[in-house]
Formats: structure tokens, C-alpha cells, sequence
């Protein structure tokens, strides 16, 4: 199913690349400062407003044949597009499933209204990937660093050169 | 006496006293030599740290340093792996290499993945490490990591003839690379085969030379001596994570205080389903494998 206009975040950067650090992560119990990178957005995407700003919305369910058609939701693709979880109002955000807008700093809290488990976990530091000091400061991804937001499942990777065999002397 | 002639038998008094304090000179000089590194007056190990980077200053260029960050007070280092997870893709085992200056030729390589069938469970019989597919994950595998795990009833420290290995306060097993003497019985002890010994002189590539170094850990190692994983000593005890957990791609690796409540490896054992490997051993690995979903 193509999908239109929640083109923002794309590639899953796989490698790291954290870049300059932003929005210290809320709540969570411990006030220890924690760290996400800005969201991994496609080149050129956002503001999401630069296009969308004149734009009429239209609010009915349908396939994006003009524009953002590279996106392919395999996301329960079913129940969802792009409306449910982008802002028809304010472009440049996200909204919960209450209608309560999110920043994409703040994506984190999307993602966590149905994988509650996982984001109670990512906020204890078991889920996803942690750098840092683990007794100071540590910097979080956030979930779309690693999970494309339309196609969430994580991709085979190429492994890395196998060990050599033990190599045994000629007799 | 000898019964046949008389005269008295081999040793003479004279050539056993002479033995005998030879024996006992050798004794109190063997005393006066050099003592394993954790025993060495502070002033002395500086001047020793002093000459290895000096020595590494001539053998690879540029500017090295050899700390002997001690261990940090109340802190007991333990790691949690979510097999769960891990994909087998090796990046911490290139990574490991990169940051402790593991040899490239021969190979030598601290973090071993082993790739294991769903059907069979953790099973080291049927385990291979040689896996080498186009793409990870392979369907119906799973993937176990492992590498020394910091036991807290370290067989390998009990059989070294020599002292040359023990357990430091935060609980990372080490080695004294000037004084082991290349026997390889800790290899032997060891369940994990998470020792590796360095049959001929390392090669570690100037440019990819870690300059940043710590006596018990990373510092290349001379031919003939066993080396193993230290959690990353020169990153740990700077507060830092090792390597392997900030290259993991999914984030299977965690790590922290065993003795703080609020860190991450107390979280994984709370809250998590947890083994440790050949528990039967009685080892007490600090290294955890759990199921995070």
C-alpha cells in the first residue's frame, strides 16, 4: 500500500551515526539525563510544512499516487495510514491515539502506545542500543533510528568475515 | 660411607654446603627480581609503564599511553547478552579487535559467535562458528556470543603455576602479559575456550593500533603469552561501555554494576528470564544471556 504524505522518516541508520545530540528524554523515573539524536529524516523531508503548508487536507483513507509513493507501509498496513499517526493539522508533527500531538523528538511515545513492553524496556536501557558511560551519561536512538516507522521489522544485515580454522602444520 | 673403599660418598660435605648455599642465594636473589605488575610499588610501575610506552612508541610510531586505571570502588562489572536478539552479524567481534589490538596475523579474536539451530536449543555439540551466509539472521537460527565470562569462581586463575592471571576487585579476570610464561593451563581450565594464546609475535596494523591502553588489557601482547577479554579494562574503569556494546547493531549487549540497583544488568535480572552458561560448573560466569522479548 503506497501512502502519501508521512514521508518523513526513512532510511534505518543502521551503523549509528548518532550526530549532535538533542531533546533530553522526560519522565521515566530516574532523572538521569538521557540523550536521543535528532530523527532520522530523509534529505530534504522536513519540515514536513515547507509543502504542506498551502495544501488542502484531504482526510479520506486512499493510496498516494502522486507523491510519497516510495513509502510502502507494512505496519498493520490494514488498520492504518498515514493520518493515524501524522497531523493532519500541524505537519510538522505527530499526534498519539488521544489526538495529543508529539514532536518526532518525541516519537518514542507513539511507538509506546501499542509496544508499551518495549518502551518500558527502551527507558531501563534493555531495549535498543545505548552509548556512553553506563555510570553517567548515555545516549538513547530513538525507535525509528533503528526501526523504519513503515516497515519496522529489522532488516538482515551482510555478517562480517568468519574466524579462520585452526590452521594445522604440515607433517 | 662408602661400604667398598672407606672414603665418603658423593655429595662431600664440601660440595653439598656449596649447593646448598647456592640454593639459598638463588632463593633470596629470585626475591629481589621483578614482581608480578598488581604487586609493584606505585613509583615502580610508573617507570614500567613509562618504558612499554616507550617501547611501543618505537615499534609502532606516534604517541601512545599505558594507563593502570585501578578499579573503581564498589562496582562489580557483570554483562548481559539478549540472545533474543542478536543477529550474528560479528560486528562486536571486529569491533573487539579493533579496540583491544587482537591480533590480525594470526588470528586471534576474543568474541566467538556461535550459530545454533532452534530446534536443538544451546547446544556446544552441534554449535558453529564458521557460519557464513549472504545475509544474517539465518531462518531458524540463533545466535550465542561468547567470550570470557568474568567468573567469580575463575577456574583458569586457580591452575596458573605462575600468578600470572586473577581476578581484580571490579571482578575482571586478567593477565600479567610479563608474567605469563606461555604454559596455557588456564586455557585448559578455562570452559569457555574464552583464552587464547598468541603462537608467534602479533600483528596489529600501525595505523589501526588502539593508542589508548591499559597494562592489564589492550597493550599488544609479546609472542607466547595468553590473552583474553577484560570488558574493555581501558574503556570500563574510565566509566565508559566496552566496544561491543556500543557497535551492536540491535542493541542485544548490556552492561553495568552488578552492586547498583538502579543499573541496567540488575534491571536484566529482575525483570528477564536468565541463564549463564554451564551453570553446573559452579564458575558463577558474570555473564548473563536472557530473553529480552
Amino acid at each position: 500500500m503506497k501512502l502519501p504524505w508521512l514521508a518523513a522518516l526513512l532510511t534505518v541508520t543502521l551503523a549509528g551515526a548518532a550526530g549532535e545530540v538533542s531533546a533530553p528524554i522526560p519522565a521515566g523515573g530516574k532523572d538521569e539525563a538521557l540523550e536521543v539524536p535528532p530523527p532520522p529524516f530523509s534529505e530534504g523531508i522536513f519540515p514536513c510544512s515547507s509543502c504542506h503548508a498551502g495544501m488542502e487536507v484531504n482526510r479520506t483513507r486512499r493510496m498516494l499516487e502522486d507523491f510519497h509513493t516510495e513509502i510502502e507501509l507494512k505496519h498493520d498496513e490494514e488498520h492504518r495510514w498515514c493520518l493515524d499517526c501524522h497531523d493532519a493539522t500541524d505537519r510538522d508533527r505527530l499526534h498519539l491515539a488521544s489526538g495529543e500531538p508529539v514532536s518526532f523528538e518525541q516519537s518514542y511515545l507513539l511507538c509506546g502506545q501499542c509496544h508499551g513492553e518495549k518502551l518500558r524496556d527502551w527507558r531501563a536501557g534493555i531495549h535498543g542500543r545505548r552509548s556512553g558511560n553506563w555510570n553517567g551519561h548515555k545516549r538513547y536512538l530513538l525507535c525509528a533510528h533503528c526501526h523504519n516507522p513503515h516497515q519496522p521489522r529489522f532488516r538482515p544485515l551482510a555478517p562480517k568475515p568468519a574466524p579462520e580454522p585452526p590452521r594445522r602444520p604440515a607433517r | 660411607m662408602d661400604p667398598l673403599d672407606g672414603k665418603p660418598a658423593d655429595p662431600s660435605r664440601r660440595s653439598f654446603v656449596t649447593a646448598a648455599s647456592c640454593a639459598a642465594g638463588a632463593m633470596i636473589l629470585t626475591a629481589c627480581g621483578p614482581r608480578r605488575l598488581h604487586e609493584f610499588p606505585k613509583e615502580r610501575l610508573r617507570e614500567a609503564l613509562a618504558d612499554m610506552e616507550k617501547r611501543y612508541r618505537a615499534e609502532y610510531g606516534g604517541d601512545v599511553e599505558v594507563l593502570d586505571t585501578p578499579a573503581i570502588p564498589g562496582v562489580l562489572f557483570a554483562y548481559a547478552l539478549d540472545i533474543s536478539r542478536c543477529i550474528g552479524c560479528r560486528r562486536c567481534v571486529h569491533a573487539c579487535v579493533k579496540e583491544n589490538n587482537e591480533s590480525r596475523d594470526p588470528q586471534v579474536q576474543w568474541i566467538r559467535v556461535l550459530s545454533m539451530k532452534n530446534e536443538r536449543g544451546v547446544d556446544f555439540s552441534e554449535a558453529d562458528p564458521y557460519y557464513a551466509p549472504a545475509e544474517v539472521p539465518e531462518p531458524g537460527h540463533f545466535y550465542v556470543p561468547t567470550a570470557c565470562q568474568q567468573c567469580e569462581n575463575p577456574p583458569c586463575t586457580k591452575v596458573c603455576p605462575a600468578g600470572a592471571t586473577w581476578k581484580e576487585k571490579d571482578g575482571i579476570v586478567v593477565v600479567d602479559y610479563d608474567w605469563c610464561i606461555g604454559c596455557r593451563y588456564c586455557m585448559a581450565a578455562c570452559p569457555y575456550g574464552a583464552r587464547h594464546f598468541n603462537w608467534a609475535a602479533p600483528t596489529i596494523p600501525k595505523d589501526e593500533l588502539n593508542r589508548h591502553l591499559h597494562v592489564l588489557g589492550n597493550r599488544p601482547r609479546p609472542a607466547g603469552v595468553v590473552e583474553k577479554c577484560t570488558f574493555c579494562i581501558q574503556r570500563t574503569r574510565e566509566g565508559r561501555y566496552p566496544a561491543c556494546v556500543e557497535i551492536c547493531p540491535v542493541g542485544a549487549r548490556k552492561f553495568g554494576n552488578l552492586l547498583d540497583p538502579d543499573s541496567e544488568i540488575r534491571y536484566v535480572i529482575e525483570h528477564k528470564r536468565v541463564l549463564v552458561l554451564k551453570e553446573e560448573l559452579n564458575t558463577a560466569p558474570k555473564f548473563f544471556y536472557f530473553y529480552g522479548t
